[in-house]
């Protein structure tokens, strides 16, 4: 049973993207999760926020990016969603290194790093409506 | 908020001391300050002190990616100093162990670019 959910949106500034991985780790304050954990989170939150302005809007500002996170007595589950261009080879995406944009200096590890720090990633995206970006983390609480 | 930046010439290296968060928002300016002192002073080695960089994503990878090939042309290297545990993971995670000398202050790194 969920016990708590949050949806929020914000502008696709890559500003927003320490404003998002901060309200992440407030979402979660409450659950006294190790400081490890959270910077996981934070981390693979960074991750798909930044992809979501980089590649899903092509850093068109006036789009919005959204953030949903629930959580129950086990599992924490993110979802970050764009509706911008899509995703049209998602395997070929998170191949580790790949990036489609090779002049911008991109390391191409956005999805590696949201892999190792989630224990389930799913990548569902059509082409020219949105890609959403799911991760859920098993955690133990100390209670 | 933001990033501060410090850089220092000494022997060579050019020493960049980072303070905040390293992402794609604080990426960007920092790109054109350091590659053009990079440029401007024809530096071969960086030292990049991460000492008081709380957190870092695979933006600031890119950067020191994008510094490497900077400095590559004139056959030069790059050290990274003072990470904390979790950015160590995500370098880990990157390969860039194989691309930079890795040290655990400042005086270490220069020390090892000197002999690099």
């Amino acid at each position: 049973m969920k016990k708590n959910v949050m949806k929020i949106s914000f502008l696709a500034k890559t500003e927003n993207v320490i404003f998002a991985r901060t309200v992440a780790v407030g979402f979660l304050v409450n659950l006294n999760m190790e400081i490890g954990f959270l910077n996981e989170i934070k981390t693979a939150i960074s991750e798909a926020v930044t992809n979501a302005i980089v590649h899903g809007y092509n850093h068109d500002e006036s789009k919005f990016v959204e953030l949903e996170m629930s959580y129950d007595d086990y599992l924490v589950t993110m979802e970050i969603i764009d509706h911008g261009i899509g995703i049209e080879n998602v395997e070929k995406a998170r191949e580790p290194l790949f990036s489609s944009k090779i002049d911008e200096e991109r390391a191409g590890l956005g999805f590696t790093i949201m892999e190792v720090f989630s224990d389930e990633l799913t990548v569902k995206s059509k082409v020219g409506e949105e890609t959403r970006v799911r991760m859920v983390k098993t955690y133990s609480a100390s209670r | 908020m933001g990033l501060n930046v410090q850089m220092a010439l000494r022997k060579n290296i050019l020493v960049i001391r980072l303070k905040g968060e390293l992402d794609q928002a604080t990426v960007t300016s920092l790109k054109y300050k350091v590659s053009e002192v990079i440029d401007k002073y024809r530096i071969k080695n960086l030292v990049i002190n991460l000492q008081e960089v709380p957190f870092m994503d695979s933006s600031g990878i890119g950067f020191i990616i994008g510094r490497y090939t900077q400095v590559k042309l004139r056959k030069g290297h790059i050290a990274i100093c003072s990470m904390n545990e979790m950015i160590e993971r995500i370098v880990n995670l990157s390969g860039l162990k194989k691309i930079c000398l890795i040290a655990s202050d400042e005086k270490e790194a220069e020390e090892r670019l000197e002999v690099a």
